[in-house]
């Protein structure tokens, strides 16, 4: 009797359970966003409010890595490469051009977009860890190539690029702190709602059937190459977005705010938020930017030992990341529910 | 002038085959060879539409090098493989799809992490236009497509008894059903040709039974072309119209299946050369 019963209140698989539980906590969720997205302006400190509109500007950043890495199966070591060309475009727009800041990000996307399809097409030829050594030797040249003196009239070399942080438009009742996180969070909508159009559509499907059998996909008619070097292109599209976005939050640029150590950190986010996932990538942004404070908070000397603890036991606790997680939370509590309720 | 159109059509159908100028498809004298290794020698037969032609050959015989030809895998040496005329040599293997050739593969090439549904929306790839920019913002006519493609999607799903779990991950299914969803994603872009790379390998007696009804119905229902590679002897005599066998890369016999069956050079391919 007791077996039976086990089986019984097994319940239909994962997927299923996923898809008929959707509506409900989707909904809360995505109002409950809202509000607290929606009140943190006015009651959290500037300085706290800064800091959530850079863990949004990295979870942007971290999406467009996600693009590639979780749906598309490239690897890249070198994303801070991208994020850096678009702080730059930004930089160098507003500081020596005297362009609008809101110019910036399309400005940004599309240099970034063409700089990520260029490099997709030699990188085409390289898999898994050889691409991984290939992005890893964009993001060492990167820092070095923008201080080197042939760019530093534009680049400011060493010294970077300062820029003025823009004020809220309309006579809007917001400091600059305040207009720029809605100005971030507005963006993030747009960047959000088309990677998830994106994922969810036939390019989308080809992207994954390309990460999982590349010799199939070919033959039903997916043009491979193409499309890995297309969403090589808009990955760094989405990182360069983040990267002007960036310029604009900290107002400064300089060539030592995207080495390596960038690229790792969007890499952590990645993997901690969870691989394909796309709200994985919020959690992913907010990792990167507090977890290190965290562990500078524990102990000054050791922080890099507290992170790194930290991450693995990150990794030990949820080895699909917080997507991973919240989905099987979600699928036992359903089950529950329906055992409950029988 | 018109009327001995209208004659045609009524004229039976091993009539009105030898009346339509080219078969389907045409393979004259493929060559392959991987360095020193001929793994095919200058093959040739032809199959007119609509039929159903079962190419067999013990291990090694070249059967799977020839549909790696026909996806533009492998390029022959020399020899031409015409679909409707044209040579198909020259195309990449993403073009392939679209001028109407689908196939299976022979240790099932699914996309793992996807569902059942969403493998066979792939398949209907050549179908779409949509690209990055029109997917992302969701743009009208793409909400149409997709629609399309999912109601051509169902129908498949339909056809091969995989509604019930059409939403699951094909890697959670059993191998059976796996093969099946294979099938249905190579329908889905609507092939005239449909290549079947040894589909009864790896099922059992009452699933190779259901397989063989069904490549029938695949033929009769949904006029589709087929050129199947088999080693399962019984259901490949008992389906196909002519059986071409191959061994050693040479071509050894071609005919109706009793025809074929009853070749001395076959039964030595299979049964050895003890006699000599």
């Amino acid at each position: 009797m007791m077996l039976r019963r086990t089986i019984e209140t097994r319940g239909p698989p994962a997927a299923e359970v996923a898809g008929m539980a959707t509506p409900a906590w989707r909904v809360i969720v995505f109002v409950l966003g809202i509000v607290v997205l929606a009140t943190i302006p006015f009651v959290l400190k500037n300085f706290y409010i800064f800091q959530i509109t850079l863990a949004v500007i990295y979870a942007i950043a971290i999406l467009g890595l996600n693009l590639l890495t979780g749906f598309n199966g490239q690897f890249s070591l070198g994303h801070s490469a991208f994020y850096a060309i678009g702080a730059y475009t930004a930089a160098i727009m507003m500081d020596g051009f005297d362009i609008s800041y809101i110019w910036t990000l399309p400005a940004a996307a599309m240099v970034c977009f063409v700089f990520g399809f260029l490099f997709g097409l030699p990188a085409l030829r390289l898999e898994n860890i050889y691409l991984a050594l290939a992005t890893f030797a964009l993001a060492i040249a990167i820092p070095q190539v923008l201080k080197s003196s042939l760019v530093e009239h534009w680049t400011g070399g060493v010294q970077g690029i300062s820029i003025i942080k823009p004020d809220a438009p309309f006579g809007l009742p917001l400091n600059s702190d305040q207009w720029l996180y809605v100005y971030t969070i507005l963006v993030a909508v747009v960047m959000y709602v088309g990677a998830h159009n994106l994922v969810k559509s036939r390019t989308g499907r080809a992207l994954i059937a390309i990460r999982d059998h590349p010799i199939a996909a070919s033959a039903m008619g997916i043009n491979v190459s193409l499309y890995k070097s297309l969403t090589f292109g808009v990955s760094a599209l989405y990182t360069g977005v983040a990267g002007a976005l960036g310029a604009l939050a900290i107002s400064f640029v300089a060539p030592d705010s995207f080495t390596f150590q960038l690229a790792v950190a969007l890499f952590v986010g990645l993997v901690v938020g969870g691989v394909a996932s796309i709200s994985g990538t919020l959690f992913g942004g907010l990792f990167v930017l507090f977890v290190p404070n965290i562990a500078e908070h524990f102990s000054k000397g050791l922080a890099g030992a507290v992170y790194g603890v930290i991450l693995l036991l990150v990794i030990y606790l949820m080895p699909t990341g917080a997507a991973g997680l919240v989905r099987l939370i979600v699928s036992r509590l359903v089950q529950q529910g329906r055992a409950s309720g029988r | 002038m018109s009327a001995p159109a209208a004659v045609a059509i009524e004229v039976p159908r091993a009539a009105a085959r030898a009346m339509t100028a080219a078969p389907l498809i045409d393979v004259r004298d493929v060559c392959v060879r991987f360095g020193g290794i001929v793994a095919l020698d200058c093959v040739s037969f032809t199959l007119p539409e609509r039929e159903l032609l079962g190419l067999i050959g013990p291990n090694g015989a070249g059967k799977t090098t020839l549909f790696n030809c026909f996806s533009r895998l492998y390029t022959p040496v020399s020899g031409d493989i015409l679909f409707e005329g044209q040579s198909i040599l020259s195309r990449p293997p993403h073009r392939i799809a679209d001028i109407g050739i689908g196939r299976t593969f022979q240790n099932l090439a699914l996309f793992r992490t996807m569902s059942v549904l969403d493998n066979v929306r792939v398949g209907s790839h050549p179908l779409g236009r949509s690209d990055f920019l029109s997917n992302a913002l969701k743009l009208p006519w793409t909400v149409r497509e997709e629609k399309s493609l999912a109601d051509i999607a169902w129908e498949l799903i339909d056809f091969l008894d995989l509604g019930e779990v059409a939403h699951r991950r094909v890697a959670d299914l059993p191998f059976g059903m796996q093969k099946r969803v294979e099938l249905a994603r190579a329908l889905a872009a609507r092939p005239k040709l449909l290549l079947l790379d040894e589909p009864a390998g790896g099922l059992n007696h009452t699933e190779i039974h259901g397989l063989g009804e069904l490549i029938r119905r695949i033929r009769d229902e949904r006029r589709v072309t087929i050129l199947l590679v088999e080693h399962h002897m019984s259901m490949v005599m008992s389906i196909c119209d002519k059986v071409v066998a191959l061994d050693f890369g040479k071509k050894i016999a071609e005919g109706t299946p009793a025809e074929v069956q009853r070749n001395e050079d076959v039964i030595l391919a299979y049964l050895g050369t003890t006699k000599k």
